[in-house]
C-alpha cells in the first residue's frame, strides 16, 4: 500500500512536467481542470441522451390519444427523471464542464484554484446518477412525483426509491456546490496581473455570479430533500396537514430554490452568447458594462419571484401583485442584454458559421420563451395557463433552445481551441438546421396544446389534442435524431481534421486565443501580462 | 499572479460557511412561514385555541354566510360532515352547530381534524369558543359521535367578505398519537 501511494505521488510528481498520464487512471486521478472539464462535457453529454431517451418514450406515448406504450405510473416516472437528469445531469454539469475548461484560460490562471476538490466534485456525479437511474429498475420504480417533488406526492405517495432519490440529490447538491466554491476562488484569486473586474470576459462574470447563487441555493435544496426523508421515514410533519405541517409551505421552500436555480442554468448562456456574438459581428461587445449590471441585477430579482410558480395555491392578492410585479420587472435587465447583443451585430462584418447560427437562435427563440415567461407572470391569465403544455412550452423554449443550444455553440466555438482540429462546418450546419427546425416543430405547437387546456404531465389525452401531439411527437423524433449528428461531429473533429490555428475566428477576443490549438496541457504557468 | 487578496484558505471557510448558513436557512423557513402567515393572517388557519366570547355586539344589520365542508383522508374509513352545510349568521351572534362522524371499521382509530378558513385573510375574524378540533377524536370500532362546535363572526369582518367557508380535513392519526401508543402497547 505505501509503495503504491509513494508511486502515485512520484508519477504526479513527473506529470507536472511531462504532461497526461496513460490510460484510464489519468481520467480517474486527474486534477487537471481540462481534463476534469473534459470528463464533465462528456458525462453531461451522455445524461442528454439518457434524459432525451425518456423524453421519446413520454413523446411516442403521446403520439396518439389513448394508452399505447407505457403505464401511467412509468409515464410518470419518465417525466420526474427526465427532468431530474436534463437539470442536473446535462445543463449543470456542461456548465460546469466549460467553466473547467474556459475560465481558466480566459484569466490566465495555469488551473482551477481547487484541484484536488476538483476532481472530487466531478467523481461524486456519476455515482448520483446511478443511484437515480437504478432506481428505475427496482421494486416500486423510480421517483414519480414530477421533478418539483412536491408533497405530499413526495411524502405520502411516494415511492420507496424515494430516499434513493433523496441522496442523489444531496450528492448531486454537493457537486454543484463545490465546483461554484472552486469557480469563485479561481476567480477571486487566480485573475492575471492587468486583469481587473471590468475586464474579465462576460462568461467568466456571469459564471461568477451563477457560483454565488448556487451557493446560496442548493443548501436550501438540501434542506427541502432532507425534510421529505424525515417526513417519509421518520414521522415528522413539515408537510404533513395532520401533524401540524402544511404542503403549501413545500412549494415556497422549494421555488425559493427553483427560480434562481432556473437562473443558475441560464446566466452562464448569457457569458456564451456575449463571447460568440462579437467575435462573428466582427465588433466588441456592445455595452460591456451594462451586461454585467444586468446579470447581477437578474441575480437579486431572482430571489424575490418564488411564489409566481404558486399563483394558484389560493395567495392574497397582495401577494400575487408582488410576485406579478418583481416577475415583470425580471423582463428589464433580460431586455437590455437582447438589446446589446442586437446592437452588437448592428452594421457588423456578419459571417454565419455555426457558433453563430446557434447564437443567433439563441437570441430569438430564448426571446420567445422570455415572452411566453411574460405571459404566465400576469396572475389572472396564469389562472388558465398553470400546469398546462403552456409552461412545457415556455421552460423548454428557454431552456433547450436557450441553455442548451448555447451550450452547443459553444461547443463549436470553442471545439478548435480543445482539440486543435476545425470541426466539420457541412455537418455542423446540418446538424444546426436540423436542430432548430425539428425544435420548433417540437415546442412551439405545444404553446397552443396549453392554450386549448391540455393538462402537463399526463400520460392520456382529450381525442382533440390529437393531430397536435402528433406533430410535436413528430418534431421532438426529429430533434432527438438530430442530436446524433452533433455526436458524430464531435467525435469527427477529435480524431481529425483541418489543423485549426491558435485563433480560428477571426474577430474573436480573449487571452484563450493566444493559446495554441489545441491548449497545450499545462497553460500559463507564467501568467500573461494583461493591458 | 496577481497577489491574492484573500487567501484561498479565508475564500474557502467563508463559502463554506455561507452553505452552512443557507443549509440552516432552509429550515428557518418552517418557523418563518408560520409566523408571517400568523402575523399577516393569509394562509386560513384558524387559531388553534378557544376564543372569549364576551363583550361583543352583535350586527344584526349584517348577515354572512358561513359554508361547512368536511373531507376525511383517503384510505380513513370514516365518514365525516356537517349536520348543516350552509348558515346565515350576523357578525358576533353566537352560534352552535356540529359535525357528524362515524367510525366504518372495527378497529379503534383516534383522528384529527385540521380547519382551514377560505378566503385566507378571514381566518382571523372566525372565532371558534369550543371545536372538536381543539382535541384529538377517538372513536371505537363502528362508534359515531357529534362533534360540537360553537362559533361567532367578528364583527370587524372586512365588508369584502360575504362567504365564509370553513373546511375540516379529517386525519387518521392512530399511529402518532398518545392514545394510538398506548393502544399499541396494551396490544403486545
Amino acid at each position: 500500500m505505501t509503495t503504491t501511494t509513494h508511486d502515485t505521488h512520484h508519477d504526479a510528481h513527473d506529470d507536472h512536467h511531462h504532461g497526461p498520464a496513460k490510460g484510464i487512471m489519468r481520467w480517474v486521478l486527474t486534477t487537471n481542470h481540462k481534463d476534469i472539464g473534459t470528463l464533465y462535457l462528456w458525462f453531461s453529454f451522455i445524461m442528454f441522451l439518457i434524459g432525451g431517451a425518456m423524453a421519446m418514450v413520454i413523446r411516442a406515448e403521446l403520439f396518439q390519444p389513448g394508452l399505447q406504450l407505457v403505464e401511467p405510473n412509468f409515464f410518470n416516472q419518465m417525466t420526474t427523471v427526465h427532468g431530474l437528469v436534463m437539470v442536473f445531469g446535462a445543463v449543470m454539469p456542461a456548465f460546469t464542464g466549460l467553466a473547467n475548461w474556459l475560465i481558466p484560460m480566459m484569466i490566465g490562471a495555469p488551473d482551477m484554484a481547487l484541484p484536488r476538490m476538483n476532481n472530487w466534485s466531478f467523481w461524486i456525479l456519476p455515482f448520483a446518477f446511478l443511484i437515480l437511474l437504478s432506481s428505475l429498475f427496482m421494486e416500486g420504480g423510480a421517483p414519480n412525483f414530477g421533478w418539483t417533488f412536491y408533497a405530499p406526492l413526495s411524502t405520502t405517495y411516494s415511492p420507496d426509491s424515494t430516499a434513493l432519490f433523496v441522496f442523489s440529490v444531496h450528492i448531486m447538491g454537493m457537486s454543484s456546490i463545490m465546483g461554484a466554491i472552486n469557480v469563485i476562488v479561481t476567480i477571486v484569486n487566480l485573475r492575471a496581473p492587468g486583469m481587473t473586474w471590468m475586464k474579465l470576459p462576460l462568461f467568466v462574470w456571469t459564471w461568477l455570479i451563477t457560483a454565488f447563487l448556487l451557493i446560496a441555493v442548493m443548501p436550501v435544496l438540501a434542506g427541502t430533500v432532507t425534510m421529505v426523508l424525515t417526513d417519509k421515514y421518520f414521522g415528522t410533519s413539515f408537510f404533513d396537514a395532520a401533524g401540524g405541517g402544511d404542503p403549501v409551505m413545500f412549494q415556497h421552500i422549494f421555488w425559493f430554490f427553483g427560480h434562481p436555480e432556473v437562473y443558475i442554468m441560464i446566466l452562464p448562456s448569457f457569458g456564451i452568447i456575449s463571447a460568440i456574438v462579437p467575435a462573428f459581428a466582427r465588433k466588441p461587445l456592445f455595452g460591456y458594462a451594462s451586461m454585467v449590471y444586468a446579470t447581477a441585477s437578474i441575480a437579486i430579482l431572482s430571489f424575490l419571484v418564488w411564489a409566481h410558480h404558486m399563483f394558484t395555491t389560493g395567495m392574497p392578492v397582495f401577494a400575487e401583485l408582488f410576485f406579478m410585479y418583481c416577475t415583470m420587472l425580471i423582463a428589464v435587465p433580460t431586455g437590455v442584454k437582447v438589446f446589446n447583443w442586437v446592437a452588437t451585430m448592428w452594421r457588423g462584418s456578419m459571417t454565419f458559421e455555426t457558433p453563430m447560427l446557434f447564437a443567433v437562435a439563441f437570441i430569438i427563440l430564448f426571446t420567445i420563451g422570455g415572452f411566453s415567461g411574460l405571459m404566465l407572470a400576469i396572475t389572472p391569465v396564469d389562472f388558465q395557463y398553470h400546469d398546462t403544455y403552456f409552461v412545457v412550452a415556455h421552460f423548454h423554449y428557454v431552456l433547450v433552445t436557450g441553455a442548451i443550444f448555447s451550450i452547443m455553440g459553444a461547443a463549436y466555438y470553442w471545439l478548435p481551441k480543445w482539440t486543435g482540429h476545425m470541426y466539420d462546418e457541412k455537418l455542423g450546419k446540418l446538424h444546426f438546421w436540423c436542430s432548430v427546425i425539428s425544435v420548433n416543430v417540437l415546442f412551439f405547437p405545444m404553446h397552443f396544446l396549453g392554450l386549448a387546456g391540455m393538462p402537463r404531465r399526463i400520460p392520456d389525452y382529450a381525442v382533440q389534442f390529437a393531430d397536435v401531439n402528433q406533430i410535436v411527437s413528430i418534431g421532438g423524433f426529429a430533434f432527438g435524431l438530430s442530436q446524433l449528428i452533433f455526436l458524430a461531429v464531435v467525435i469527427k473533429c477529435i480524431r481529425g481534421g483541418a489543423k485549426a490555428p491558435a485563433k480560428p475566428w477571426e474577430g474573436a477576443e480573449g487571452l484563450e486565443w493566444t493559446l495554441p490549438s489545441p491548449a497545450p496541457y499545462h497553460s500559463f504557468t507564467t501568467p500573461p501580462e494583461v493591458k | 499572479m496577481a497577489a491574492p487578496g484573500v487567501s484561498h484558505r479565508k475564500l474557502i471557510i467563508g463559502l463554506g460557511l455561507g452553505c452552512v448558513a443557507m443549509f440552516g436557512f432552509g429550515f428557518a423557513l418552517v418557523p418563518l412561514y408560520d409566523v408571517l402567515c400568523e402575523k399577516l393572517g393569509i394562509n386560513g388557519k384558524t387559531r388553534s385555541e378557544a376564543a372569549s366570547y364576551s363583550k361583543v355586539e352583535v350586527d344584526e344589520a349584517r348577515t354572512v354566510e358561513v359554508e361547512f365542508i368536511a373531507q376525511v383522508q383517503p384510505g380513513m374509513p370514516w365518514e365525516f360532515g356537517p349536520v348543516v352545510k350552509r348558515m346565515q349568521v350576523h357578525p358576533g351572534q353566537l352560534v352552535r352547530t356540529e359535525f357528524r362522524a362515524t367510525n366504518h371499521s372495527a378497529k379503534r382509530i383516534v383522528g384529527q381534524a385540521i380547519p382551514s378558513v377560505s378566503p385566507g385573510q378571514g381566518a382571523a375574524y372566525f372565532n371558534k369558543t369550543e371545536c372538536f378540533c381543539f382535541n384529538q377524536q377517538v372513536l371505537a370500532g363502528q362508534d359515531s359521535a357529534s362533534l360540537p362546535l360553537i362559533f361567532f363572526v367578528d364583527p370587524d369582518l372586512p365588508a369584502s367578505i360575504g362567504t365564509l367557508t370553513l373546511s375540516y380535513t379529517l386525519y387518521d392519526i392512530t399511529d402518532k398519537s398518545l392514545g394510538g401508543a398506548i393502544q399499541a402497547g396494551a396490544a403486545k
